[in-house]
């Protein structure tokens, strides 16, 4: 109604100022919204950069440790599973598939991951995707090596080179003895799989046969052919990923590892460990919501500033309206409405600005950053903030709508510029 | 309420054949400023054209914000078309003013992003008896335009700012006109236009008010207008005036 058209044809008469204060808003809202969309997206992310494990296993330590070494590969386990208590493990009757995980080594900064071919069948990511091979094949002789998708793209590997692995995790010595052949390249998966090379568990007893203590027994070196003849059962792994056969004896197995009387050792729910490792990280999430709230808060103060200095000019619009009838309150929803009508449009361009960033670079971020950020409508969070958003612009713009009202209160009908 | 809208309904009801009635009043603006003034008796009788004179700073535009009821008086009473602007509420006081009485300034007298019909509508939107009292609004705004000589697409096209002073001038007058209100009050309409424009401006606008049956009371401190108008008021004759609030001791 008239209000409404009032309102909005004083804010064309001004559509710089007014342009430049819905884009400063626009803005923040898009930023907070996009900061809501990229925490949640990273949220999601990591949890999903494991699923359909019920269990991993590994020697006692926290369960954030445990996950950060076996999952992310992040720190070092400070102990091992004996092969006996794997084995012991393995043949309980709850465990529907087990895969050991040896880790240890390195190669160039990344993480060298023996296991068997199970691995990659069993692995899964973002809710039951599984590994998909990009080039080449799985291992299958002694000496194969399959890397992940930074590892070839950072190094340059394609299938059929040679590799050589370090001992150890920054160490100068290296098993050129027993070098490896790139049998296949993994496709991209946004996860630390991306970051890790792949070979079997019998080839890291292998290269070790002749180590004792982190250094080669000197004169007693076994050749990389010799190798291949001996019975290469390894004593210990890292980890193990284990499912079971239904969801109900999780955490009977669960119980059963943690009190395994020979060894101390720990399985954890790689979901709750993960939640757990987030809430950590939370902190840091806090701040990034904070940040992104006070950005809005002074998008919204940009806009009463700006409200407040048109007052001045706009006295003689206020004394025009109380002479032809209009009360104080209206002069207050005046200004008011103005506020909402430029917070909404702001809101509107900010959604606008957000969806097209993110159809427009969400590929390059998944790609990059391994963050798949879904489009979706807003989600009911996001919608309140919204709301909290045209709410706070509301009660803003009461500040320089009060002083209208009280000056067109005191002007009564003079004119004043 | 009841008393508040048969106040409200307008129209020229013949009781009171006051337009204008101030009685025992006194008003003094809360502030710094220590202006204070008495008014014992003033009548402006219905369809009279009344001219009021002062010199600057002497309460011409104070004792018109009295009379349209934006400021009320500490004492007295003021009467418009018979009803007692003290006995209204604030809000029954902004219909009233809206319903009874056209206003024009000296200038600055349109919203500049509005266009000069939209300016000359806008009473109509605050003023429900006005608004039934024009059948076709847009109609009626031309029609009055026309009569103060402006052209009917200078009216519906330009803005408001783009018009000249003294065309905004005749736009003003066109916007307290319409619908009838009984009372126009005009604080010095004619002091930015020239003089020849001046006295076009004032015949036009005396003609419309005689036309469409109202009173009018318009304040100037430019004592050659004075001739065209029924009676002329000397402010310092009707009000009295000093500079010390009460209370203030110097
Ligand atoms: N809003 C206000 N608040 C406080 N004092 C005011 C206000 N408006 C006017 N006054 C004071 O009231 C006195 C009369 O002012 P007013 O505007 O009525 O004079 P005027 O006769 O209309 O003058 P002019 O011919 O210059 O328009 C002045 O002393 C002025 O300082
Ligand atoms: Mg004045």
């Amino acid at each position: 109604m008239l209000l409404t058209a009032l309102a909005w044809q004083s804010l064309l008469s001004r559509k710089i100022t007014v342009g430049l204060t819905i884009f400063a808003i626009s803005l923040s809202v898009a930023l907070f919204l996009g900061v809501e969309k990229v925490r949640t997206g990273a949220k999601a992310s990591f949890a999903d950069t494991i699923s359909d494990t019920d269990l991993i296993l590994g020697a006692r330590s926290g369960g954030v440790q445990l996950l950060l070494y076996s999952v992310f590969r992040v720190g070092n386990a400070t102990n091992n599973v004996t092969w006996e208590s794997y084995q012991d493990i393995a043949s309980r009757p709850e465990v529907d598939w087990i895969v050991p995980i040896s880790l240890g080594d390195s190669h160039r900064g990344f993480r060298v991951m023996g296991t068997t071919t199970d691995f990659f069948d069993r692995y899964k990511y973002r809710g039951g995707r599984g590994l998909e091979m990009a080039e080449g094949a799985r291992f299958d002789d002694l000496f194969d090596a399959v890397v992940g998708a930074d590892v070839a793209a950072e190094l340059g590997y394609e299938t059929g080179q040679e590799v050589v692995v370090a001992h150890g995790l920054a160490s100068f010595t290296e098993h050129d003895d027993k070098p490896f052949r790139i049998s296949g390249v993994l496709a991209r998966t946004g996860t630390p799989v991306d970051r890790t090379v792949f070979v079997s568990l019998r080839a890291i007893e292998a290269i070790h046969v002749d180590w004792r203590n982190g250094a080669q027994i000197p004169g007693q070196t076994v050749g990389a052919d010799a190798v291949r003849q001996m019975e290469l059962t390894p004593g210990a792994i890292t980890a193990a990923m284990i499912g079971t056969k239904s969801r109900l004896q999780i955490f009977g197995l669960q119980r059963w590892i943690n009190e395994y009387p020979e060894e101390p050792l720990l399985a954890i729910l790689p979901g709750v460990t993960l939640q757990e490792l987030w809430s950590l990280i939370g902190v840091a999430e806090t701040a990034l919501v904070g940040v992104s709230a006070m950005v809005v808060a002074t998008a919204l103060l940009g806009m009463a500033a700006m409200i407040f200095s048109g007052l001045a000019e706009r006295r003689r619009e206020m004394a025009i309206l109380r002479a032809v009838g209009a009360r104080p309150w209206t002069i207050l929803g005046l200004l008011s409405l103005e506020a909402l009508l430029m917070a909404g449009l702001g809101v509107l361009l900010g959604l606008a600005l957000l969806y097209g960033g993110l159809l427009a670079g969400r590929g390059w971020i998944d790609q990059s950053f391994g963050i798949y950020l879904r489009i979706g409508a807003p989600s009911p969070r996001e919608l309140a903030v919204l709301g909290l958003v045209l709410l706070a612009a509301l009660l803003v713009s009461l500040m320089p709508a009060w002083r209208a009202y009280r000056m067109s209160l005191s002007d009564g009908m003079s004119i004043r510029i | 309420m009841d008393g508040e809208d048969a106040a409200m309904a307008g129209g020229t009801s013949g009781q009171a054949e006051q337009a204008i009635r101030l009685r025992d009043l006194q008003f003094s603006w809360s502030g710094r400023t220590s202006f204070r003034m008495e008014v014992p008796d003033l009548r402006v009788a219905r369809g009279e054209k009344v001219f009021l004179l002062g010199e600057s700073g002497s309460g011409k535009s104070t004792l018109l914000s009295l009379i349209c009821g934006i400021n009320a008086p500490q004492r007295g009473t003021v009467e418009v078309d018979g009803t007692a602007l003290g006995s209204l509420s604030a809000a029954a006081r902004d219909r009233f003013r809206a319903e009874r009485i056209g206003v024009i300034f000296q200038m600055f007298n349109l919203l500049p992003y509005a266009s000069p019909l939209e300016n000359i509508l806008l009473p109509l939107s605050f003023a429900k008896a006005r608004r039934a009292r024009v059948a076709d609004p847009r109609a009626e705004a031309l029609r009055l335009t026309a009569g103060l000589g402006l052209e009917a697409d200078l009216v519906c096209g330009a803005r408001a700012s783009e018009l000249s002073i003294g065309q905004q001038q005749r736009v003003a007058a066109a916007r307290a006109l319409i619908g009838g209100p009984a009372l126009i009050v005009a604080d010095e309409p004619t002091s930015a236009l020239d003089a020849a424009r001046q006295g076009d401006f004032l015949d036009l606008l005396m003609q419309q008010t005689e036309a469409e049956g109202a009173t009018l009371l318009m304040v100037s401190h430019d004592a050659r207008l004075a001739e065209r108008f029924d009676r002329v008021m000397d402010l310092s004759q009707v009000v009295l005036t000093s500079r010390e609030g009460p209370g203030a001791g110097g």
